[in-house]
């Protein structure tokens, strides 16, 4: 029988060979055989009793998944399943478990702290507590990293899901960013901890940059995780540029080397310049920094490794981002309803 | 108040099939101009309305846009034209089976499936008991779903599915693979819930069950809605032509008869 099926395949046009009627060549001589083969494929049982009548409290209403993000938060008992159930199935056969995603970044942290604190100590231009300065970069980094590709992967990877049940899609992409948040927090944690015992002193101005720093941080990874999570089921390359990209963004935030360094660079090469924080993400690393970093420091100390601008360009960033995510949205709604004949 | 429960207009459903996936492949089929792609209507201009309670029995040879069509109604698929309403909780088993999460254990899976067909952590609470023990998997509940054989599956899936008290219940050709007694219970459970006003769409090559089921039966051929009525007549419809002796006379053909 298969082998028949495949003959038929190879030639493909004739399958759908049909009158205006939509009927198929023998198509009634099909049936009947079909029909007398399963006849009693399955057991008979009668209706019990009357019908009832059932009141159906409802409108009518399009039954496919509208509403995008907003409805994803609305249903926050299945995001919450769902969040728990990826969490513990990326850890199901690990001895150390959710260690594994303490590990890496500790030790990423220890080589680049040798490398770029120890050995190319005069090259960073001089940054006081460059411990603080490079943790805090490296932290929002990976929140964003991780969101960025594990949102690219998550409608490919929960297709079995995508293909079957009707969920608002964007709850995929949405969990990735929950669970980069879920592993960030921790860290963040100790990146607080950090600041208080070299000696972290409180100002508003710093809590707004910070809040601003992840307000982009969140709207630009979302935007990304939307995009490019839906080009992945098109297009398995794109989880592989992503990879590439996450590599280097490490290189491409102020986080191992000064501001100041890049003031310099910014004079003789406006256009370097304007293209490095032309990226969301080393504006949002600088702001958090001013949150975090800054206040370990005597004012004049950091007067030099922000620049003067940098309100805004925050906000400014963070419009350009909301506005990004809108289209995001826009985007992923119009692939989206490719999604199942392509998975 | 109307009681119209599910309202199809004008549906049609395209399918794009991509032939070359990679850039390389692609370059090659472009200078041979061959098609990169075909597009292919697996349902065509479809309307109907059904009110609620009635059962309707949707048959067709298979390839003929069935399952494409419980999609389109359920919501997994958009139609590309054409407009679909329905009315209350939509629940079923469409094509191969539940959307099981392959790593996750059937308790898991339960829960996920629970949620995302709109039943509350207390609801599935509630009926958590009820559902294990009519799909019978036992002690396989926290082994992950892929280890499950065809028949556990579809038990686990039907039974969560036909216990979320839905307005409409779909149910394709799944419970095919299921053994004889499940079959029957599934089938029990099925006019247990068509009793209580339940509209039904049960897809099925088995004439003695759509008999016994179904109250209204829809035709599809290729995509093409061509009968919709009674049941017998549509029966009757789907093997018998006016013309019987020209069909005869086109000799044998195989019958592509699996799913
Ligand atoms: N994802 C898909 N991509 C391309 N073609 C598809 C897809 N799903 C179904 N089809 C085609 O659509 C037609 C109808 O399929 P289906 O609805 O599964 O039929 P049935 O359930 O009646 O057997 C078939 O010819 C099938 O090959
Ligand atoms: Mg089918």
């Amino acid at each position: 029988m298969r082998a028949a099926n495949k003959s038929a395949e190879a030639k493909k046009p004739k399958r759908h060979q049909t009158d205006e009627f939509g009927r198929r060549r023998n198509s009634k001589r099909k049936a009947r055989k079909l029909l007398e083969k399963k006849a009693d494929s399955m057991p008979v049982v009668e209706l019990a009793g009357p019908k009832l009548e059932r009141v159906v409290d409802a409108e009518l209403v399009d039954p496919a998944p509208s509403g995008g993000i907003r409805e994803v938060f609305r249903q926050t008992y299945l995001l919450r399943l769902i969040v728990s159930r990826q969490l513990a199935q990326m850890y199901a056969a690990s001895l150390l478990g959710l260690l594994w995603s303490y590990i890496q970044p500790a030790l990423r942290f220890a080589v680049y702290f040798f490398v770029f604190g120890v050995v190319l100590k005069n090259a960073h231009g001089g940054i006081p507590n460059f411990a603080l300065h490079l943790f805090t970069g490296m932290v929002f980094v990976h929140y964003f990293t991780e969101t960025w590709s594990g949102g690219t992967k998550s409608i490919w990877t929960n297709r079995a899901l995508v293909l079957k049940m009707r969920v608002p899609r964007e709850i995929f992409p949405v969990t990735s960013m929950m669970v980069a948040a879920y592993h960030t927090g921790p860290q963040v944690l100790i990146l607080a901890i950090s600041c208080a015992v070299i000696g972290w002193h409180f100002s508003f101005v710093g809590i707004l940059a910070g809040l601003l720093g992840l307000a982009i941080l969140i709207t630009f990874s979302m935007a990304l995780a939307l995009i490019f999570s839906a080009l992945n089921v098109f297009f398995k390359d794109f989880q592989n540029i992503v990879q590439t990209f996450t590599q280097f963004l490490h290189f491409l935030v102020p986080m191992m080397y000064a501001y100041s360094m890049l003031a310099k660079l910014g004079a003789h090469h406006k256009w370097a310049y304007e293209l490095y924080f032309a990226n969301p993400v080393a504006e949002a690393v600088m702001l958090l920094q001013r949150l975090f970093w800054a206040p370990t420091l005597e004012p004049k100390q950091y007067a030099k490794e922000f620049p003067p601008d940098l309100w805004e360009r925050g906000f400014i960033m963070l419009a350009a981002c909301l506005v990004l995510l809108v289209i995001a949205q826009k985007f992923f709604a119009r692939l989206e309803g490719k999604f199942p004949e392509r998975l | 108040m109307s009681r119209d429960s599910i309202v199809v207009e004008n549906v049609s459903k395209d399918f794009t099939m991509q032939y070359h996936r990679t850039l390389k492949q692609m370059a090659v089929a472009t200078m041979r101009r061959l098609p990169l792609k075909e597009t292919f209507r697996a349902v065509n201009d479809v309307s109907f309305t059904v009110e609620q309670g009635e059962s309707i029995g949707l048959m067709g040879l298979n390839g003929s846009g069935k399952s494409t069509l419980l999609k389109l109604i359920n919501g997994v698929m958009r139609p590309d034209a054409g407009t679909i309403h329905t009315r209350g909780r939509i629940a079923g088993l469409i094509a191969t089976g539940a959307g099981f999460h392959p790593q996750l254990s059937g308790r898991d899976n339960l829960y996920l499936n629970g949620a995302i067909l709109g039943m509350s952590e207390a609801e599935i609470n509630r009926k958590f008991d009820e559902i294990v023990d009519f799909a019978d998997i036992g002690k396989f509940l926290d082994t992950p779903v892929s280890h499950y054989s065809s028949g556990m599956y579809a038990r686990l899936g039907f039974s969560i599915a036909i216990h979320v008290d839905a307005d409409i219940f779909l149910a394709d050709e799944v419970l095919a693979v299921g053994d004889r007694p499940f079959k029957k219970k599934c089938m029990a459970k099925m006019q247990e819930v068509r009793r209580q006003g339940t509209t039904i769409f049960y897809v099925s090559h088995a004439t003695a069950s759509v008999r016994s089921m179904c109250d209204r039966v829809l035709v599809l051929e290729s995509g093409h809605l061509n009968f919709d009525g009674d049941v017998e007549e549509g029966i009757h419809y789907l093997q018998y032509d006016d013309d019987e002796e020209t069909n005869e006379a086109l000799g044998d053909a195989e019958l592509g008869a699996d799913i």
